[in-house]
């Protein structure tokens, strides 16, 4: 399945939608590209909701550092919302959760931009 | 009952698609093999990152040149080889993405990964002057 991306607001809150597969050429792309496009317009208090997503690769993990790096820089924050056991597994492998701010509940990472 | 030996090799074009598809076919190999639904999908992953390493930093995406992918189903293991023309690396020169200084950095966690799923990840030089990344995961009989 390809890589498809939908956007809402909650508030002042961008939740980013995802579904499909996070890997080298689409999907690493155009996740890249919908973050600067969200930055652009000022909006840097961005969730990633990766319920969606069944697959991701190491360039999908370095796309995930990559908006990070991005959306900090312009002094926002991301929050990873929704990571199913083997994306999870992935993020500890690459102690990558000691960077992330990963929520279970969406209402709840909507909250802690505020907290 | 183990499968008896068995040698496959495929030649792949320096593709974006070759990545998807040389890693359906090592699930696939896995599954015939006999791994469990888990260790196909890590033997799949595995094999994703071998070959999208061969595809970006050995052939630096060339379409002249070629990627070679084996897999030998023996008794007590599966081995994967991941054959690129490029240049050559060694591991030890990859950057562990767990240490401090790299973990918001763009290097090695496709390596990380080889080597997390995989029971074991080498790096040879090819014969043709390439490297060679061969990995194996054993049987859990």
């Amino acid at each position: 399945m390809s890589f498809k991306a939908t956007s809402r607001e909650i508030g002042d809150v961008t939740v980013i939608d995802m579904d499909g597969r996070i890997t080298l050429g689409e999907g690493s792309s155009l996740l890249r590209d919908l973050v600067r496009e969200k930055l652009a317009k000022s909006h840097k208090k961005i969730v990633m909701n990766l319920a969606g997503i069944n697959y991701i690769d190491s360039t999908g993990l370095g796309e995930l550092v990559s908006g990070y790096r991005m959306i900090k820089s312009q002094g926002g924050e991301l929050k990873l919302l929704n990571l199913n056991q083997k994306v999870a597994d992935l993020l500890e492998i690459t102690k990558l959760y000691t960077v992330f701010d990963i929520h279970r509940q969406e209402a709840e990472a909507v909250a802690s931009f505020h907290s | 009952m183990p499968p008896k030996p068995q040698r496959m090799e495929i030649t792949l074009e320096t593709l974006i698609e070759s990545i998807a598809l040389a890693e359906e076919v090592g699930v696939r190999v896995a599954a015939v093999a006999g791994f469990s639904e888990d260790d196909q999908y890590k033997i799949g992953l595995a094999v994703h990152e071998g070959v999208m390493n061969a595809f970006q930093n050995g052939n630096k995406q060339r379409r002249e040149r070629k990627i070679h992918v084996i897999f030998e189903l023996l008794e007590d293991r599966l081995v994967v080889h991941v054959v690129d023309q490029g240049a050559g690396f060694r591991l030890e020169d990859v950057p562990d993405p767990r240490d401090d200084e790299n973990v918001l950095g763009d290097s090695g966690r496709g390596v990380l990964l080889m080597k997390a799923f995989m029971d074991q990840v080498d790096v040879l030089s090819s014969t043709a002057g390439g490297a060679e990344v061969v990995m194996s995961k054993l049987h859990k009989r």
